[in-house]
């Protein structure tokens, strides 16, 4: 503002007083010292608002992950796991616009405009007011494009998530559909999704624009109304030049913040609907083991010292959108020391089993009890299981799955070492010896090349399925927890490897643990000293 | 630098639309320029209180330009948009094809989010290279010049002013913020692209970290790249501030530099004083057009990034050897034996380190993968190779498969017709040899879609009786006949929602359907329970139909029977 008003003091100065410039040297350094301070300040403002909108995208991007992972296979089954990294990346990456550019604008957009309309006031009350009477006007245009824009919005953020998700499941399975010969097809696929979201990206953007245009516009016009008006009362002599400038010079800039909200607006809005799709995921994190919201949740009983017995006791799982429970009305009794398999044909719910034991599926029926107490063996025990067990649902999330070791049908490896991913499966720290024990019993170590220091890539590359499988054995074991449930332990693996497992299996039994294994397999079966089989039922109608 | 050329000229098929865009651009800014020009006039002119007349033309004049400013502001911006995403819509159709020649021996090392970060997010990305760098400089540019003639034409000091002092907001500026942020922006991209990998990895992971509690441990990685990126993202922070510092001061020095030589021409009487405001307003207006561009080129180190991660993959060479099109064997009618000899095969060592121009990726020599082998299989024979875990069952498969050339010996189809010929697979277009012999992999991929559309992959079109035949032969007749939905059922992503034997079987049906002459099999009774195993085993001779048969398999026992042929062990590659 002040550097309008030296402006214009000094061109009319100049013009019509016929100063030179010694006459007009304290007006030019005035000015010169307004122009540069404005941009230091705009300097500072710019790093804060960076860095701002970075620490809080940090942040949300932590949070919004680890809700994901611990929202549980159900979830995860259902929601592509592209599609929350798509979120937290460039979803969460809009944000920029709105820290960076659209708060302080909007900050100024109010600011601006009235210290724009008082300044005038003082010196052109007919400009001012042609000011004041138009400003209003933008954010009323602009709160109307901005309710049309946002149903396109959430249309083309929709379909990004489409391509991501599109993009992810055909770049994972590249080899299988060159097996085909069917990956060349697939680029006309592609295509034709970009192009859908290109003509989708474009109407969104036609209505955002408009929003701009019709800022512009509005700006414009009002600016050529108080130059024009300027221009006449000049004309006429009812004003000098050096206010004139001044109104001319300062006039756009009432308008100018506004403009700029209104170019920002899109960007943000885009930030605002990936944060709002974050804070959906936070919020959802369900509280640990599946509990439905709503249902109160009673005070968890703490994991009792010693465990006589855990007691499946007629769990039915039904499938979504198969119209069948599975497994259903599973019912077994497992004791330390033993190893029970359990057996069926596919489908029929081995690997749901136990995840409603490790607490990650909720049983539709029925329910998993954990006596507790001392063994003292004998038939006569067998009547009195199940009458004081607690169910595991109302034990501590926390403390119950410490006390059970998984090995799912294919353990996922992370990007590390071998030595990394066994040492994932304690809780505590593990000495080195004893993870070169635990990878001898599960047959790895350096003799069979998968030593502790090898080194595997995204999802265990560079290990064959088997090697994967035993990995993940060997995972279960450093835990050393009284509950082993293993998926198919020992698929993939060659008759020595077996017989290596199957002993490990059984020393860890015999040192006092209760082990459940899923298995199709007659060595395996042959290890165990019970096999359990159960069934898939079609649910009633 | 060089990469974003590249990615510049894939522009060119785009040529009308892009000339278009900066045509509308040079327009807008243009007029803004024009408007602040006329209305310094007008208000100068009416100063002196001249005849109403002779303001008309410039009131006109000063309309003309408001309106013209927002309407073709508003032009440019659809048209350099729809170019930009047409051009990206390309770049991503090529990006793709190349991952299709290379997958899977040339991407071994990539992991699958990183590839799909490159494919959408930088690819994304790279339309700021034409919405915020090249359109708004060619026409910002276009409009400095016109400018810097009008004032030039007043008084030529200024228009100096007016060049140097846009050069250093449109030149300097940005270099200034890129010696600031030391390279954060060209980081930007790599790290995303890390966190995206890592993310993916620890979703995959979830359901075991919950169970194992070590999700806390398993984030600390997570937090590493999410931090590594923020670091990377406020280092940005303050090159943003010294671009906008510099742009600042050159502008207000422009308009303070042209008011001074102004005022000096009107006083030794070379300039009119109606236009003292034409030539010290003009400048104001050119820096408004000229200011988005020093944020716009600090984009550069990271859209260069982008552009590396996207062309990297185009220059990638590929890992199999095609004969010339000329020179290429044609495959032999009727059954197809495969006779393998000394077959020896190593992978190209894992580029930890991206290629530069300066050090090509250079095959270093790894230990094999597998070798050497010798093998017979005469056309319609079924024969069961053995090998332990690591022994090269895969690494057999896909060199079968022509995915991977042999690094010593060779693979060549027989054909068992009345004239016995052979012919090497290295002269057959892998695409061909893909069409005769087929695969199912030991870790298939299952895609989130209906279970008709991932057996169809197989064989396009075929009809529903067809597909239930392939289950049956699976043995899924049964559960197919329990889903609701049928063949439309949603499989979910990876297959999550069936069962791990169900998606085994569902692969086996589709590489059942697939029109082969010699089908490959690795661990094809991996996740089926013995009974499932021996029946699919018992049918597999009726369900290939004559078909020549490798089972890759650590389970010989169960191919026993006349059916079944047993080759040497596969021993691992000392």
């Amino acid at each position: 503002m002040a550097q309008a008003w030296l402006l214009a003091r000094a061109i009319s100065g100049a013009y019509l007083g016929g100063e030179g410039l010694s006459e007009l040297a304290p007006v030019l350094g005035g000015l010169g010292f307004v122009l540069l301070a404005r941009p230091v300040l705009a300097w500072v403002g710019d790093i804060a608002a960076h860095r701002v909108s970075a620490t809080v995208k940090a942040r949300l991007r932590e949070d919004l992950l680890a809700a994901a992972v611990r929202m549980g296979p159900r979830w995860a089954a259902e929601t592509p796991s592209s599609s929350v990294v798509l979120l937290a990346t460039r979803g969460l990456d809009a944000l920029d616009g709105f820290y960076g550019r659209y708060l302080p604008q909007a900050v100024l957009a109010v600011l601006v405009p009235l210290a724009v309309i008082v300044c005038l006031g003082f010196v052109d009350g007919v400009a001012a007011i042609t000011v004041a009477l138009t400003v209003p006007l933008v954010p009323v245009f602009m709160v109307l494009v901005g309710r049309m824009s946002a149903a396109h919005r959430a249309r083309r953020w929709a379909l990004l998530g489409r391509l991501a998700r599109r993009f992810g499941d055909v770049v994972a399975g590249l080899t299988t559909l060159r097996i085909f010969g069917a990956a060349e097809a697939q680029v006309g696929v592609l295509r034709r999704i970009t192009d859908t979201y290109r003509s989708t990206t474009m109407a969104t953007l036609r209505v955002a624009f408009l929003s701009a245009l019709v800022l512009e516009l509005l700006a414009t016009i009002s600016v050529a109304l108080v130059a024009v008006g300027i221009g006449l009362r000049l004309a006429v002599g009812e004003l000098t030049l050096d206010v004139g400038l001044f109104a001319l010079v300062l006039a756009p800039e009432a308008y100018l913040p506004l403009r700029r909200l209104g170019a920002e607006f899109h960007a943000s809005e885009e930030g605002v609907t990936a944060a709002a799709e974050a804070f959906a995921i936070i919020e959802a994190h369900p509280s640990v083991g599946g509990a439905e919201a709503g249902r109160p949740m009673p005070m968890p009983k703490p994991m009792p010292a010693r465990i006589r017995a855990l007691v499946i006791d007629g769990v039915s799982v039904s499938q979504p959108g198969r119209g069948v429970l599975a497994p259903a009305g599973a019912s077994l009794v497992l004791r330390p020391g033993e190893v029970v398999a359990v057996t069926g044909p596919s489908g029929c719910g081995k690997s749901t089993l136990l995840g409603v034991i490790l607490g990650l599926v909720e049983p539709s029926v029925g329910r998993v009890l954990l006596e507790a107490g001392a063994t003292s063996g004998g038939a006569a025990d067998a009547d009195a299981v199940g009458a004081d067990g607690v169910d595991v649902r109302e034990l501590d999330a926390e403390a119950w799955r410490g006390a059970v070791a998984w090995v799912p049908q294919a353990p996922y490896l992370l990007p590390g070492t071998v030595a990394e991913n066994v040492r994932l499966g304690a809780r505590t720290p593990v000495a080195d010896a004893d993870v070169v024990v635990a990878l001898d019993a599960a047959g790895l170590g350096e003799d069979a090349g998968v030593g502790p220091s090898r080194e595997v890539g995204e999802g265990g590359r560079g290990l064959s399925g088997g090697e994967r499988r035993r990995v993940g054995v060997a995972r279960a074991l450093v835990r050393r927890a009284p509950l082993l449930l293993l998926d198919e332990p020992t698929a993939g693996l060659d008759a020595a490897a077996e017989a290596a497992v199957t002993r490990a299996i059984r020393s860890a039994a015999d040192a006092g643990a209760m082990v459940l294994l899923v298995a199709h397999r007659p060595g395996a079966i042959a290890g165990a000293d019970r096999c359990v089989e159960i069934r898939w039922a079609e649910v009633a109608p | 630098m060089r990469d974003l050329f590249a990615v510049l000229r894939l522009g060119r098929p785009m040529t009308w639309r892009l000339l278009l865009a900066v045509a509308a651009g040079v327009g807008a800014a243009g007029a803004a320029i024009g408007l602040a020009a006329t209305s310094a006039w007008l208000i100068s002119k009416a100063a002196q209180q001249p005849v109403m007349l002779t303001l008309l033309a410039a009131v006109t004049a000063v309309r003309a330009f408001g309106i013209g400013r927002g309407v073709l502001r508003y032009a440019e911006r659809l048209a350099a948009h729809d170019a930009a995403f047409r051009v990206l819509g390309e770049l991503r159709g090529t990006v793709y094809a190349r991952l299709v020649r290379l997958a899977p021996a040339g991407l071994a090392e990539l992991r699958t989010g990183d590839l799909v970060a490159r494919l959408v997010g930088d690819v994304d990305g790279l339309a700021d290279l034409w919405l915020r760098v090249a359109l708004p400089y060619a026409s910002a540019l276009a409009v400095v010049a016109g400018a810097a003639v009008l004032v030039g034409w007043f008084v030529p000091g200024v228009a100096v002013v007016l060049l140097v002092s846009v050069a250093v907001t449109a030149f300097v500026a940005p270099l200034a913020a890129g010696l600031t942020s030391r390279g954060a922006e060209a980081r930007l991209a790599p790290a995303r692209g890390a966190l995206a990998a890592t993310a993916l990895d620890v979703l995959r992971a979830a359901p075991e970290l919950l169970a194992a509690g070590v999700v806390d441990r398993a984030l600390v990685p997570l937090r590493a790249s999410g931090a590594r990126l923020a670091a990377a993202e406020r280092g940005t922070a303050l090159g943003a501030g010294a671009g906008s510092l510099v742009a600042g001061i050159s502008a207000g020095a422009s308009v303070l530099a042209s008011l001074v030589i102004g005022i000096l021409a009107v006083r030794d009487g070379s300039l009119d004083g109606v236009a003292l405001a034409v030539v010290a307003l003009t400048p104001i207006a050119v820096h408004e057009v000229v200011a988005p561009l020093a944020p716009s080129a600090r984009l550069l180190p990271a859209l260069a990034a982008s552009a590396h991660r996207v062309m990297e993959l185009l220059h990638r060479p590929e890992p199999v050897t095609e004969p010339a099109p000329t020179a290429a064997t044609v495959i032999p009618d009727g059954p197809l034996g495969l006779r393998i000899q000394d077959l020896e095969v190593r992978y190209p060592a894992t580029a930890a380190t991206p290629a530069t121009p300066a050090t090509p990726a250079t095959p270093a020599t790894t230990p094999a993968a597998l070798g050497p082998v010798t093998l017979d299989i005469p056309a319609g024979a079924r024969l069961v190779v053995t090998g332990r875990s690591g022994a090269g069952k895969s690494t057999l498969a896909a060199a079968c498969l022509r995915f991977v050339d042999p690094a010593a010996g060779a693979i060549h189809l027989t054909s068992g017709g009345t004239v016995p010929s052979a012919a090497a697979l290295s002269d057959i277009p892998s695409d061909e040899v893909r069409r005769v012999i087929g695969l199912c992999e030991q870790d298939p991929h299952i895609f989130d879609a209906t279970l008709a559309d991932n057996l169809r992959l197989a064989r396009p079109g075929a009809p529903d009786p067809a597909l239930h035949a392939a289950l049956a032969a699976a043995g899924l007749a049964d559960w197919v006949t329990t889903l609701p939905d049928g063949l439309a059922t949603q499989v979910g992503d990876h297959g999550a929602r069936l069962s791990g034997g169900q998606r085994q079987r569902l692969a086996l049906a589709r590489a059942l359907l697939a029109d082969v002459r010699i089908l490959v099999l690795d661990e094809p009774t991996e996740h089926l329970d013995e009974p499932t195993a021996r029946a699919f085993v018992a049918d597999l001779p009726a369900a290939t139909d004559g078909r020549t048969i490798l089972v890759l398999t650590h389970r010989p026992e169960l191919f026993d029977g006349p059916a079944w042929t047993h080759g040497p062990e596969l021993r691992k590659p000392a």
